[in-house]
């Protein structure tokens, strides 16, 4: 995973609740072995529409994806993570985000921004009037700059994702320093937990 | 202060905790099926990584698989690939793998179970989310992302945040008509998708406890759709008894020490939760879905809302988009909606009693004229317990299909999928758009309200035929 310290760049409007990784990427796009390729897939239904906001020209450049709230519920599928950043996207604003999409989206340096929804609802509306309005997301102060509008606000991250953000740190090589304490813990496990032995 | 019965499992397995970092947990159980698991195992490859321990890894195709002829090559290509990707990822790294055909393969949420994989004061992980489907037993199970898996695989173990706890207590008795799906559904419609985010949700209260296991696990399992962690519940002697006598269970000496643990797992009474609701059963009629997420969510004798009676806008916005989506009309009773497709299967209710329910529904019955009729077992085992029944039998006379386990039509991976504009009575866990086919409108019903939809032709309970 690469680094992320700074997201500077233009934001979409995507103004829908709920919207479930079956709709980020349907699950047809799920068949692939592949861990590339997927921003194709990215609201693949959605963007049959010529009305839909993806479509819109004037949103092309986006780095930012704003959408209303429980964004990423449902199946846990990374492969909507994947679709996303490949489609060019760097972090997605929401007022509140599915569990394991965020867990996913973090893993894989998108970055979860969570707002009050009437931040929320407030920036969906300036980005639909003015959609080169310029977003300053900064990881290491957890904070959404918009100069133009005067907006400035916190969003949460906690401590050890920052950390692991910031320094584009691999979970699994962290956890091994644990080697040692993973060991004694398996020796002392019950004797009728289930085993493929 | 006591403890709930998530905190203990939590403690139970804590491998490393440190300030300012996640809590490292054991996983005891890892399942994997082929959809989310290739890129996983590209990971440990490219690192020279090993499965740490293949004797708690079991794998299963569960999402891709046809339903029909499964003595044929598979004919979707991709899907052909991914599945054998995965058959030659368990010998590469040596775990346990039921393909197709084999008579333990099935849905991974229901093969774990009937296995005895899954015990009470486990710690179950799946790059699926349904995982939570095994907090019936008390086990605490939840749902990963492909990298978690990878990590899993590499570590047996994740790093995890401390969550918040919910309780979710269903007082009351349910009524005879209603089912556990029935309460999961009214849970949904009462706290919606976003209720439970952040929070393992332990269900509890005299209607829970009179549920079955295949019951309790319709409930855990769309513990996620309210968007908790995951959904768990106290093992009592409903559990046990399920447990006995199952391939993976404890036997002897070693049961009885189990048992004495599993006793244990309890929420004590001074137990604080951070989040609280309460529903009574008794108000708890048949349930279906009229929108696009498993909140939008009725009364099968009620009427599709009105946009307008929404106070909030992204409510009432969510709603009109939805009766667009589903081609509703406001305010008429749902009763009146006809049918093309009825859906019996998926790891919500794809289990021995669900097909019971469905079969005692339709029995010498036969499906309305044009509706098209699948029941899709959840796995090997629940087929062939089903067939020495006779429920096929009673499924074949009245025009359904039975076919072969998989997931099937709950998410359309496989051939069986809605077309543009078909409307499916459905007992998955999912109603989002497109979720059964592109364009299809899916209603998530109980396995009775779906049997009795299939013999009316329109939205039914069996108490209206």
């Amino acid at each position: 995973m690469e680094a992320v310290h700074i997201i500077q760049g233009t934001a979409v409007p995507l103004d829908r609740s709920d919207v479930d990784t079956d709709q980020i990427i349907p699950s047809d796009w799920l068949k692939r072995v592949e861990r590339t390729g997927f921003e194709k897939g990215l609201f693949s239904e959605w963007k049959d529409d010529p009305e839909f906001i993806l479509n819109d020209e004037a949103y092309s450049a986006a780095s930012i994806l704003i959408a209303g709230p429980n964004f990423g519920t449902g199946s846990s599928r990374e492969h909507a993570v994947w679709a996303i950043q490949q489609a060019g996207f760097q972090a997605v604003i929401s007022p509140r985000f599915g569990p394991i999409f965020k867990n996913n989206s973090t893993k894989n340096g998108l970055v979860p921004v969570e707002v009050d929804p009437e931040i929320g609802n407030r920036l969906l509306v300036e980005v639909q009037q003015q959609p080169l309005l310029e977003f300053v997301i900064d990881v290491e102060r957890r904070l959404v700059e918009v100069p133009e509008i005067n907006l400035e606000v916190e969003f949460p991250l906690d401590k050890p994702v920052q950390h692991r953000l910031l320094n584009g740190l691999d979970d699994i090589s962290i956890t091994l320093t644990n080697e040692a304490s993973i060991s004694t813990f398996e020796e002392a496990r019950m004797a009728w937990l289930p085993s493929q032995k | 202060m006591g403890k709930t019965l998530s905190q203990k499992i939590w403690d139970n397995h804590l491998v490393h905790s440190g300030s300012g970092e996640p809590d490292l947990l054991y996983i005891d159980l890892h399942l994997v099926h082929e959809v989310t698991s290739p890129q996983a195992f590209d990971g440990l490859r490219i690192t020279d990584r090993k499965v740490r321990r293949p004797d708690l890894t079991v794998s299963t195709e569960d999402h891709n698989v046809p339903t029909e002829n499964i003595d044929q090559p598979i004919e979707d290509e991709i899907s052909l690939k991914q599945i054998e990707t995965l058959r030659s990822n368990a010998k590469e790294f040596g775990f346990t793998h039921f393909p197709m055909g084999h008579p333990n393969q099935g849905i991974v949420h229901v093969i774990g179970p009937e296995l005895g994989l899954t015990q009470p004061g486990m710690t179950v992980v799946c790059g699926d989310s349904h995982t939570s489907t095994h907090g019936a037993f008390g086990a605490l199970a939840f749902g990963i992302g492909t990298s978690e898996v990878e990590h899993v695989l590499a570590t047996q173990t994740l790093p995890q945040p401390l969550q918040e706890t919910m309780a979710i207590t269903i007082t009351g008795e349910l009524p005879p008509e209603s089912s556990a799906k029935d309460v999961v559904l009214a849970v949904l419609g009462a706290v919606g998708t976003g209720g439970g985010i952040g929070a393992i949700a332990e269900f509890r209260g005299p209607v829970i406890e009179a549920l079955s296991m295949e019951g309790r696990m319709t409930v855990c399992n769309m513990s996620i759709e309210f968007g908790a962690k995951a959904g768990l519940i106290a093992p009592d002697e409903i559990t046990y008894e399920y447990l006995k006598g199952r391939t993976n269970s404890p036997t002897g000496d070693l049961w009885e020490n189990a048992l004495i643990e599993w006793q244990k797992l309890h929420s004590d009474d001074d137990a604080v939760f951070d989040r609280e609701i309460v529903l009574n059963g008794d108000d708890i009629v048949p349930q279906v879905t009229w929108g696009t997420n498993p909140g939008q969510v009725i009364p099968v004798r009620g009427t599709i809302p009105n946009p307008t009676s929404f106070e909030d806008i992204a409510d009432r916005e969510a709603a009109e988009r939805a009766l667009e989506y589903m081609g509703l009309q406001a305010d008429a009773p749902i009763t009146s909606v006809p049918v093309d497709t009825v859906f019996i299967g998926s790891c919500t209710n794809s289990r021995i009693e669900d097909l019971r329910a469905a079969a005692a529904v339709i029995e010498g019955k036969k499906v309305s004229t044009g509706v098209r009729t699948l029941v899709v077992p959840g796995s090997g085992l629940v087929k062939k317990q089903a067939e020495d029944e006779g429920l096929d039998d009673i499924f074949k006379s009245a025009g359904f299909d039975w076919r072969e386990p998989g997931c099937s039509m709950c998410l359309a991976m496989n051939p069986d999928k809605l077309s543009p504009r078909e409307r499916s009575a459905s007992t998955s866990n999912r109603n989002f758009e497109g979720r059964q086919g592109r364009g299809g409108r899916t209603h998530l019903v109980s396995p009775r309200v779906a049997a009795a939809t299939a013999i009316a032709g329109h939205f039914a309970t069996p108490e209206d035929l």
